[in-house]
């Protein structure tokens, strides 16, 4: 096995470029040396991102928040304004692991890892936020939800790196939330997680919507048919039920080690009616 | 010499302190040797390759592309381990179950090993042996391997303990039967009944170290085996046994050991690297993966388990019933008789009937998993009682007060109690204010009680008093739990000195005589016994130079607060001798002073607890989480009580991860699914509270102090106590444990409908 720790971004995709299918972008590593001590695992190329100059910054622009790839979960958590725009997103990633793993785990590794059970993932999914590439060919952008295509995989071409996960500034009357459900209180995977971001309009009521589901399908999806039930409204019972059945149909889980098909369906419904509080209360809305 | 083991009251200056553990600093910083850190020069690196299927036959193992890969130096299969098993079938299963001989019983069930110069060659040569399986039908649900037309796993195996012999295998291995009195006559004068049947899953003890070992045997016919065990001296019967070595030439050090909780009583790999010594030559260092551990190490049973009691108006219990299914996986055992017998030992009964059935299945080899088989039994009986207190409109431990047993009861099980401790846990928990806290929204309040038997054994000790007057203890009892602690404490109790001039270490096998394992609660009990009797013959020796020094008659020396004295006036003006006096002359007066011990530790004494659990359960998801929990047990007389309260905490936090979410899963290939801690999920820290522990102390007649073993009985009330707990949360009886989520919320459904 060889190891590389680049340090610019295109000697970086370069490496990744040339190399065979065994190749491996390290960022925190928290999945990819659990997964080295597979004794099917090989890989031959492994390029560590976290001496990329830039890499490990979460810079503020006038209208974003840009999240190097090798930021530490912990990071996040630590970044006051972020944390005031993103509370949801913030949690969500600070949800990983334990403070060891929160010390090397990134957003952008939990993305690229492609477990449709990622806790960060519905709640950058529900955030609309996007991931920067990098590749042989320049520097693309795309909708965060539009990276994993199913568990363990992604859209990434070979060489492609994501360099960094942008944030737009939330508007005034708008709040997310994260939550997931776990058998234990922490260092479990999630059976459940829900992501939900909003706002509201000069009335209080619901002006936009996104949610997102983990777990309950092949990737983290957004869930239109979701979002649709609250808009205009103050989340009445009403409106929360709907949310609630809504997320439940949308849900299209497995029976695994981790939990039945109707128990997710059914607690789907119940974190996206919980977590829509949250966001709504954090949006300053009022019922 | 004759030691009289009879409990005296007395006071007590070390015994009941709680001074640092010996073994801790070392611990804490990281020195302390477990079993993967041993290393011998020239040691090779062993790796198993173990059966993807639940049962199949292996037709055909090819290992030569293995054995010619370099750096391989040996390769291993069962025909490297012959049957020297003679006809005990015990034994045999031991064998079969190290090395698949013809069926691999199991997901996991070793098939081959091989030992290489590094872990990555070990890892290639695994993928170069190949094996073709005839794939058979399998079976891994204890109901389902009872049926009539289940998969049979062993077509030799006849049910026994039933008339007549039956003609057709089946998967049940035995039946057992307990109890006393006319049960059918005890249920026809109740005034209420309550029947039901309970499911268990299997768990696993979950020690935080995996197995490992080196293994060296010589040319010259010596075996060494440095080895994470829980009883060195059985590792070594058992391993000397399977490889036809003398026992004398295969010498066994326990290493320091992360839990065993009954799962290194005992052998799974050992034999089989000792075997790959042998081949190779050279040392061979073996360690188990977490996966392996899970799949290959021996679990606890699945079981299922009907429960019928009756009872008076008055709550007098006229008469009671279960019927015990467990499984053993695929060999027998005697894990559903011990179930049996546990069951309804904490009642005093007129009327009750036990029968346990042992049932093998395609799974790994149970072995014993602290107070072995008797949470399942608690969950069962105690969840019953409950339903009973419910029913009769009584409360819970009024209802068990009434019929507790005591001191003169026959047992279910058979023999007639001694001064026991039942009645007055369950009167603490009256009292105890958890027991009257208020309880919030979404909250329930459970309570058990719970019986382990205990165990004494062979035991042996040697204690030497050093020139300096201080002292080493060596034990063969290995240390689990902070025995060194307790029994240093015992020996500086005896002596009438410091409990820092005690040194006590685990011995191995050639310096010591046998000792039968840390199990059954034995550690403390047993050898704290032969302590006491090695201190006391010290102390013979002690007065016998002091009276040499003196010159003046034995009989005249007596031992008091660590001193030889002189009795009566006469000797007036000789001043006391220390052990420090006496020892830095005892070059002078006859060479060095030791005391020995070799006995076996009768009168274990019976034990009991009663736990309280407050839970609180999200209606919306089954989610529980733990509020307050309380065990309340007796201990006879708690040594170091620090480690008693360890022991009564630990036993309830292994028994609420058992009743909340650890389990075995299977997929239908009969592969186990979550064979790791990410997804059988013990809990973790911030899953319980601060669990409160209450110590009683109803000293054991047959130890001088009153010891009883603490190591087990906290395991068997939690089940129980949590599922009490939650059912009362719910108002749904929840009767299949785990309790986990997805289980509780499809109850709570089902209510709902
Ligand atoms: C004990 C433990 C607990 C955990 N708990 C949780 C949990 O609660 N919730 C949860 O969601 N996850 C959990 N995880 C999984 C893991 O920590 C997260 O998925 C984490 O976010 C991964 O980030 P990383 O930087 O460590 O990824 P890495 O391991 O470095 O990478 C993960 C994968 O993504 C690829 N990759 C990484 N960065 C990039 C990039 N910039 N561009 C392209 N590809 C990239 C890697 O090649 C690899 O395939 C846990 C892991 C452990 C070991």
């Amino acid at each position: 096995m060889r190891y590389e720790r680049p340090e610019t971004i295109m000697d970086a995709t370069a490496l990744l470029a040339q190399a065979s299918d065994s190749a491996f972008v390290l960022a925190g590593g928290t999945d990819l040396l659990v997964k080295m001590q597979n004794d099917d695992f090989e890989a031959e190329l492994v390029v560590d991102i976290k001496s990329i100059a830039g890499m490990a910054d979460v810079v503020e622009t006038d209208d974003s928040f840009v999240i190097g790839a090798a930021v530490p979960c912990a990071a996040l958590g630590e970044h006051e304004a972020l944390c005031a725009a993103w509370p949801g997103v913030v949690e969500a990633a600070n949800l990983i692991g334990s403070t060891q793993i929160q010390g090397r785990c990134t957003v952008a590794g939990n993305l690229c890892n492609a477990s449709p059970a990622a806790d960060s993932v519905p709640a950058l999914v529900a955030a609309n936020a996007q991931a920067r590439i990098a590749g042989p060919d320049g520097i693309r952008t795309v909708a965060v939800e539009d990276i994993p295509t199913g568990p363990g995989k992604t859209s990434l071409a070979k060489g492609e790196i994501i360099e960094a996960i942008v944030l737009a500034k939330p508007t005034d009357r708008s709040g997310d939330a994260y939550l997931r459900f776990i058998p234990r209180t922490e260092m479990d995977i999630a059976v459940v997680g829900v992501g939900v971001c909003l706002a509201l309009n000069d009335d209080g009521a619901v002006a936009s919507v996104r949610v997102a589901l983990g777990a309950v399908g092949p990737t983290v999806m957004l869930c239109p048919e979701a979002a649709e039930t609250l808009v205009g409204t103050k989340l009445e019972d009403a409106a929360l039920e709907a949310l609630a059945a809504a997320c439940s149909a949308a849900s299209t889980p497995i029976d695994d080690k981790r939990g039945t098909v109707d128990f997710r369906k059914q607690v789907a419904g119940v974190l996206a009616r919980r977590a829509a509080l949250i966001a709504f209360e954090r949006a300053g809305g009022s019922q | 010499m004759s030691f009289d083991a009879a409990y005296q009251s007395q006071k007590l200056k070390s015994v009941g302190t709680r001074p640092l553990r010996p073994d801790g600093v070392d611990k804490v910083t990281g020195r302390a040797r477990y079993g993967a850190d041993f290393n011998m020069p020239g040691q090779l690196v062993a790796r198993v390759l173990r059966s993807p299927h639940a049962h199949a036959r292996i037709v055909r193992m090819d290992t030569g592309a293995a054995e010619a890969l370099k750096g391989v130096k040996a390769v291993v299969t069962a025909a490297d381990l012959p049957d020297l098993t003679n006809g005990d079938a015990e034994l045999f299963a031991v064998l079969d179950n190290c090395m698949a001989r013809t069926k691999a019983l199991y997901d996991g069930h070793a098939v081959a090993a091989v030992a290489a110069i590094d872990e990555r060659t070990a890892k290639q040569a695994l993928k170069l042996i190949e094996v073709e399986y005839e794939i058979l039908p399998h079976v891994v649900d204890v109901d389902a391997a009872m049926v009539a037309d289940a998969p049979i796993l062993n077509d030799e195996l006849f049910t026994g303990g039933v008339d007549p012999k039956p003609d057709t295998p089946s998967n049940v291995a035995n039946r057992a039967e307990f109890g006393h009195g006319d049960v059918d006559a005890g249920f026809a004068e109740a005034d209420f009944i309550v029947e039901r049947s309970y499911k268990t899953e299997q768990t696993h003890q979950g020690y935080i170290e995996p197995h490992a070992c080196v293994a060296s045997c010589n040319p010259d016919g010596t075996a060494e085996l440095w080895v994470c065990t829980q009883g060195h001296f059985v590792f070594r019967q058992n391993c000397a046994d399977l490889l036809g070595l003398e026992v004398s030439k295969l010498r066994v050090t326990s290493s320091e050991i992360g839990g065993g909780f009954g799962g290194k009583t005992h052998v799974w790999a050992e034999p089989v690297a000792l075997a790959l010594s042998r081949k190779a030559g050279r040392p061979v260092k073996l360690v188990m993966s977490r996966d392996e551990v899970f799949r290959a190490s021996g679990p606890t049973s699945a079981t299922s388990i009907d429960v019928k009691i009756g009872a008076k108006a008055d709550g007098k219990i006229t008469a009671a019933m279960a019927t015990l299914r467990y499984s053993s996986g695929p060999y027998p055992g005697m894990w559903a008789e011990l179930g049996a017998m546990t069951s309804f030992a904490c009642y005093d009964l007129e009327n009750v009937k036990t029968v346990g059935f042992e049932v093998i299945v395609n799974r790994p080899k149970v072995a014993a998993y602290r107070a072995p088989s008797a949470p399942m039994a608690a969950f069962a009986v105690e969840s019953a009682i409950d339903e009973l207190a419910q029913k009769l409109g009584v409360n819970a431990v009024e209802l068990r007060i009434k019929n507790a047993a005591r001191e003169g009861t026959k047992s279910s099980y058979g023999p007639v109690y001694g001064p026991i401790g039942i009645g007055p846990t369950l009167e603490a928990a009256q009292s105890h204010p958890h027991m009257s806290a208020p309880l919030g929204k979404n909250q329930g309040r459970g309570m058990a009680c719970g019986f382990w038997f205990n165990f004494g054994g062979q035991t042996c000790s040697d204690l030497n008093v050093n020139a300096d007057g201080t002292v080493a203890l060596a034990v063969g009892t290995v240390d689990v739990g902070g025995s060194r602690a307790s029994l240093s404490l015992i020996a500086a109790e005896e002596l009438g000195i410091d409990y820092k001039d005690v040194k006590a270490v685990v011995a191995d096998t050639a310096t010591l005589g046998y000792n039968d394992m840390t199990d059954g609660s034995r550690g403390t009990f047993s050898s704290s016994m032969a302590t006491i009797s090695a201190a006391r013959n010290a102390i013979a020796i002690m007065r016998a130079r002091a009276a040499l020094t003196w010159d003046i008659p034995v009989e005249d020396v007596y031992w008091e607060d660590g001193h030889a004295k002189a009795a009566g006036t006469k000797y007036g003006n000789l001043s006391p001798l220390s052990v420090r006096d006496i020892a830095a002359e005892s070059g002078n007066t006859g060479g060095p002073i030791a005391g020995h011990s070799e006995l076996v530790a009768d009168g274990a004494g019976v034990s009991f607890a009663t736990h309280i659990c407050d839970v609180e359960v999200d209606p919306e998801t089954g989610a529980t989480s733990i509020i307050r929990y309380t065990v309340i047990q007796d201990a006879g007389k708690a040594v170091h009580p620090s480690y008693v309260e360890g022991q009564y905490q630990g036993g309830a936090a292994q028994g609420i991860g058992w009743a909340l979410n650890e389990e075995y899963i299977y997929g239908a290939d009969g592969r186990l699914q979550n064979s790791g801690f990410l997804d059988y999920r013990i809990p973790v820290c911030s899953d319980l509270p601060m669990i409160d522990t209450q110590i009683l102390e109803i000293p054991n007649p047959n130890h001088p102090y009153g010891v009883r073993g603490v190591g087990e009985t906290s395991i068997v009330p939690p089940l129980a106590a949590t599922a009490n707990a939650v059912s009362n949360a719910v108002g749904v009886r929840m009767s299949h444990i785990p309790m986990s989520p997805p289980r509780i919320l499809a109850a709570l459904n089902a209510e709902r409908d």
